[in-house]
C-alpha cells in the first residue's frame, strides 16, 4: 500500500490535508467518519456511530491500552497504524486473552496529507481483520500545525481470557525455561535505518505483525505457560528485567542463543548497540515449565511470526532480581536495564 | 572514541576530500567518505568510524594473526610447555 | 562481519587467556586507555576470565568522561538557544554538565539531534540556511580526521551557519600525566587501536622509554585485547619496555598520513583541562586561526555559566587509577547510574557504572 496509489475517495478529494475542521465534530468530522473510518472499519458497532460501543464479551477481559508516536510513521516494513492495531492485540493477547475489540483515538496535526492518513487507517483495518478484532468506537481530534507529530495514535483493546489462564511475570519460577519467539532487533534498527542522520540502505524491516494466533495455539496445547512478554521498547533486556525483578528471580541468558538476523547484527555494530536493547514489534518472550519447551517451540514454529522461535536461558534461584548472560567465552556479564533510550555511540 | 567496523568497499565516486564510496558491512550499505584511504579500492576492506575510513584494513596481516593463534592451539604443550612458549616468543618476535 | 567475527572466536580466547595465566607469575597493573576497550572487556566479561594476577585498570579514554565541565555546560547553553540545532554524538547525551544534560535541555525545547557521522551535521546546516547549526566535536585522535573534514568542508562551501564546539583529547600526554602521578599503579598500557591508526605508534617509543613502560598497541575484538595484554605481561615479567604493535591489521609506525595532515591544518594543539583529571599541557586540539570563525564558543559567547563539579565526585581518581569505584564515599548512595554525579557512572563503559552492576551481582551470587 503506497501513498501514491491510494485514491481519496469523494468528497474528501476537496481536501488534500486535515484541517482543524475535521477535528470540529462538524460536518468535515462526519464526513472523515462517513467516508474514511467506517469503510474502513466496517459495520457493526462503529457503523451506529452512538457515544459508545456497547459490547458483551461473555467472561473475564483483558484490557490493555497503548499509545504510538513512532517517526517516522511511514517505515520499511510498515506504519504506525499497524503498528498500532498489533501492539495492543498483542499485549492483550500477553495475559492468554483472545483479542476482539479495539478503540481507536487520533490526534491528527493540521496539514497532515489526507493520502498518508488513507494509508494509515486502511493498514490498521487490513491488520485488525487479519488479528481478527474489530474496531468498535473511535475519537478524531486535530491540534494546530507545529504542534503534533503528524499523527498520535491511541489504542485501547478488549480481550476475553480462556479459560484459566493465569499468565502475569510473578508467575516466573526457578526452572522456567525462556523462549523468544524469533530475531531480536527487528524493528528498532528498521527505525534507525530511516532516521535522519542514523541512514543507512539496508533492507531491514519491521517484525510488526499480530501474535494473537500463534499465542492461542501455543495454549491450545495445554501447556501452563507462566510468563509471556513483548519486548517493545527496551528490548528483551527490559522484559527479562521487568519479570526478574516481579517474580523476584534470577534470569540466565546463554548470549549464543539470542537468535538476531544477520544484517541486523551488522547494523548493531556499526551504530553500537547491543540487539538485546533493540526494539520489537512482533516477538513474544515466553517463560515455561522446562518439560513443554519442546513442544511450545514446535507450535511456534509452525506460524510464520515464530519460524526461529528458540529457547535462550532459564530462570534460576541464584541473583534474584537480576539478569545475567554468559558470553560466548563463558564469563558472565550482567544485563542491566538500560537508564533511558540506548542510543548509538562512537566510544 | 574507538568504535571502528570493518567494511568492503563496493563503490567509489568523486575524488580528493570528497571521495565517497558505499562500503558494505554484512549486508548494511552505508556512504562513506573515502578522502584519507585515497589508494582503496573497490573490493577491499576498510575500517570505518563515524562515517569515515580511516585506514585499508590489511587482509593479509589479518589472516595472519589468525593463523598464528591457531597455530599456538595445534602446539602441544603439555609435553613440553617451556618449549612452546619460546617458539612462540620468537615468532612472535620475528614478525614485528 | 568478516574480519570480525574470527577475532571472537571463543576456544581461541580460552586459550589466550590460558597461555596468559601460564606467563604471569607476580601481579601486574595494567590499563587499556580506550573506552571501546573498556566496553568490550566488561562486555565479553574479559577482566573476570583473567586470572587474579593480572588487574585492569581502566583508563580514561572516553570523551565523555573527560571533557571538561566548562565544555558540557557551553554545549547546553548553546544547545538552549533559541533557534540553533544542536547536533551530537549519541555518548554525550546523557553526560551531567552543572546540573542537567542534553537530554534535559531537548525536552525543555531546544533542538538537540544525534548524528552518526559529523558531516551529517554539515548536511543538516546545507538543508537549513536560516538556522545555526552546532556540532559538538567531542574525541580523541580518532574521531579528529573527521571533525576536521566537517569544518574543512564547511569552509569551503562558505557554509557560514555551521560551527563546531571542538573539545578533542590526546592520548600521549594523558599517560605521561597518568605515569607521572605519584600515586600510580600503572605498570603497562594497552595503546588505543583506533588512534593509533590514524596517529601510528612512532610518539609512544619516548614515553615507554622514559618511564620504563610497556604500550602494546590493541585493538577491540577478544582475541585483540588478550593479545595485547598477553604481550604486556610477557614483557613485565621479561623486563622489557618497548612498544608494540597487536593490532597488525589496522595500525602501521606511520599512521594514516593524509589524515594527519588534515588535522594538521585545522587543529592546533592547545592545554586541555580533563574533567577530573585537570590541566595536562598541550593535550588537546582546538580550531586553528584560519578555521575560527567556525569555532562555536567563539560564535556564541557563553556567559554566566557557574560551572559546579559535585564535591562529592572523585571520578578523576578513578579514571587515573588511582581509587578505585566502591572506594568512593559517595557510590551506590548519592552517586547511582540512575543519580550520576559524574561522567563514570554515566557512561556504559565507565569504571563506576561497571562496578556497580557487577558488585551487586556477586553480592546476589553470594547471598543465594
Amino acid at each position: 500500500m503506497t501513498i501514491e496509489n491510494w485514491s481519496c475517495p469523494m468528497p474528501l478529494r476537496d481536501h488534500p490535508s486535515i484541517v482543524m475542521g475535521h477535528g470540529g465534530g462538524g460536518q468535515l468530522s462526519a464526513e472523515l467518519i462517513e467516508h474514511l473510518f467506517v469503510p474502513a472499519f466496517g459495520d457493526g458497532e462503529l457503523a451506529e456511530l452512538a457515544d459508545a460501543a456497547v459490547l458483551d464479551p461473555g467472561g473475564l477481559i483483558s484490557f490493555s491500552t497503548d499509545t504510538f508516536v513512532v517517526r517516522p510513521r511511514f517505515f520499511p516494513g510498515g506504519n504506525i497504524g499497524e503498528l498500532a492495531v498489533n501492539g495492543t492485540v498483542n499485549d492483550v493477547a500477553m495475559r492468554g486473552a483472545l483479542p476482539r475489540y479495539l478503540s481507536v483515538g487520533l490526534i491528527l496535526e493540521e496539514g497532515l496529507p489526507l493520502a498518508e492518513l488513507g494509508v494509515i487507517v486502511e493498514s490498521m483495518a487490513a491488520a485488525a481483520a487479519h488479528a481478527g478484532v474489530t474496531i468498535v468506537t473511535g475519537d478524531t481530534k486535530v491540534v494546530d500545525r507545529g504542534h503534533g507529530d503528524g499523527i498520535f495514535i491511541n489504542t485501547t483493546g478488549i480481550g476475553i481470557l480462556r479459560e484459566g489462564a493465569d499468565i502475569r511475570p510473578q508467575r516466573a519460577e526457578p526452572g522456567d525455561v525462556i523462549i523468544v519467539s524469533g530475531n531480536v532487533g527487528d524493528h528498532g534498527m528498521a527505525i534507525m535505518s530511516v532516521r535522519e542522520g542514523l541512514e543507512f540502505e539496508a533492507s531491514i524491516v519491521s517484525d510488526t505483525a499480530a501474535l494473537n494466533h500463534m499465542i492461542n495455539d501455543v495454549l491450545d496445547t495445554g501447556t501452563d505457560v507462566h510468563v509471556l512478554r513483548d519486548p517493545t521498547r527496551g528490548g528483551l533486556a527490559a522484559s527479562l528485567n521487568e519479570i526478574a525483578t516481579a517474580a523476584d528471580v534470577g534470569v540466565l541468558i546463554e548470549e549464543r542463543a539470542i537468535p538476531v538476523d544477520r544484517t541486523v547484527a551488522a547494523a548493531c555494530e556499526i551504530l553500537g548497540m547491543d540487539p538485546m536493547y533493540v526494539a520489537n514489534e512482533g516477538k513474544v518472550v515466553a517463560f515455561v515449565p522446562a518439560a513443554d519447551a519442546d513442544r511450545v517451540l514446535d507450535t511456534m514454529r509452525s506460524h510464520r511470526e515464530g519460524v526461529n522461535a528458540t529457547v535462550i536461558g532459564e530462570v534460576t534461584s541464584t541473583h534474584r532480581g537480576m539478569v545475567a548472560a554468559r558470553t560466548p567465552l563463558g564469563s558472565t556479564r550482567v544485563v542491566d536495564m538500560q537508564v533511558g533510550e540506548q542510543l548509538p555511540r562512537i566510544c | 572514541m574507538c568504535l571502528g567496523i570493518p567494511g568492503k568497499v563496493i563503490e567509489i565516486t568523486g575524488e580528493g576530500v570528497t571521495r565517497t564510496g558505499r562500503v558494505d558491512f554484512d549486508g548494511i550499505v552505508k556512504e562513506v567518505n573515502l578522502a584519507y584511504v585515497p589508494d582503496i579500492s573497490i573490493g577491499d576492506y576498510t575500517i570505518v568510524h563515524v562515517g569515515f575510513a580511516i585506514t585499508q584494513l590489511d587482509e593479509e596481516a589479518a589472516l595472519e594473526t589468525l593463523a598464528h593463534l591457531q597455530e599456538l592451539e595445534a602446539v602441544e604443550v603439555e609435553l613440553d610447555p617451556d618449549a612452546a612458549l619460546a617458539a612462540e616468543e620468537a615468532a612472535a618476535k620475528g614478525e614485528e | 562481519m568478516k574480519y570480525l567475527d574470527e577475532f571472537r572466536d571463543p576456544d581461541l580466547a580460552l586459550r589466550l587467556i590460558d597461555d596468559i595465566s601460564r606467563i604471569a607469575t607476580r601481579r601486574h597493573v595494567l590499563m587499556e586507555v580506550c573506552g571501546g576497550q573498556t566496553h568490550s572487556i566488561i562486555r565479553n566479561g574479559i577482566d573476570r576470565l583473567l586470572p587474579d594476577e593480572i588487574e585492569m585498570v581502566h583508563g580514561p579514554g572516553c570523551p565523555v568522561c573527560v571533557t571538561p565541565l566548562e565544555t558540557i555546560d557551553k554545549a547546553l547553553a548553546i544547545a538552549s538557544r533559541e533557534g540553533v540545532i544542536f547536533c551530537s554524538f549519541g555518548d554525550m547525551l546523557r553526560v551531567p554538565g552543572s546540573g542537567r544534560d542534553l537530554f534535559s535541555v531537548k525536552s525543555a525545547g531546544g533542538d538537540v539531534r544525534i548524528v552518526y557521522s559529523p558531516l551529517d551535521a554539515v548536511k543538516i546546516a546545507r538543508d537549513n540556511p536560516d538556522r545555526e547549526v552546532v556540532f559538538f566535536g567531542i574525541g580523541f585522535e580518532t574521531t579528529a580526521p573527521a571533525n576536521a573534514m566537517a569544518v574543512y568542508q564547511a569552509k569551503q562551501e562558505g557554509l557560514t551557519n555551521f560551527s563546531m564546539l571542538v573539545s578533542h583529547v590526546l592520548v600521549p600526554p594523558a599517560m605521561r600525566a597518568i605515569l607521572d602521578a605519584p600515586t600510580n599503579r600503572v605498570e603497562a598500557f594497552l595503546a588505543a587501536g583506533h588512534v593509533c591508526s590514524v596517529m601510528g605508534y612512532e610518539e609512544y617509543d619516548p614515553i615507554a622509554e622514559q618511564y620504563g613502560t610497556p604500550i602494546v598497541v590493541t585493538g577491540f575484538e577478544p582475541l585483540d585485547l588478550l593479545q595485547g595484554i598477553k604481550s604486556a605481561v610477557l614483557q613485565l615479567e621479561e623486563g622489557r619496555a618497548e612498544v608494540e604493535n597487536a593490532y597488525q591489521r589496522a595500525v602501521n609506525r606511520v599512521g594514516n598520513v593524509p589524515a594527519q595532515e588534515m588535522v594538521n591544518d585545522v587543529f592546533t594543539t592547545i592545554d586541555r583541562n580533563w574533567r577530573g583529571i585537570g590541566m595536562i599541557p598541550q593535550s588537546g586540539w582546538a580550531l586553528a586561526d584560519e578555521y575560527r570563525s567556525f569555532d562555536a564558543a567563539e560564535r556564541f559567547t557563553v556567559t554566566d555559566i557557574d560551572t559546579v563539579e559535585s564535591p562529592l565526585c572523585h571520578a578523576g581518581e578513578v579514571l587515573r587509577g588511582t581509587l578505585k569505584p566502591d572506594e568512593c564515599p559517595a557510590f551506590g548512595k548519592e552517586c547511582t547510574p540512575r543519580t550520576p554525579l559524574g561522567a563514570t557512572m554515566v557512561s556504559a563503559e565507565g569504571a563506576c557504572a561497571a562496578y556497580y552492576l557487577y558488585g551487586r551481582f556477586q553480592e546476589l551470587e553470594a547471598t543465594s
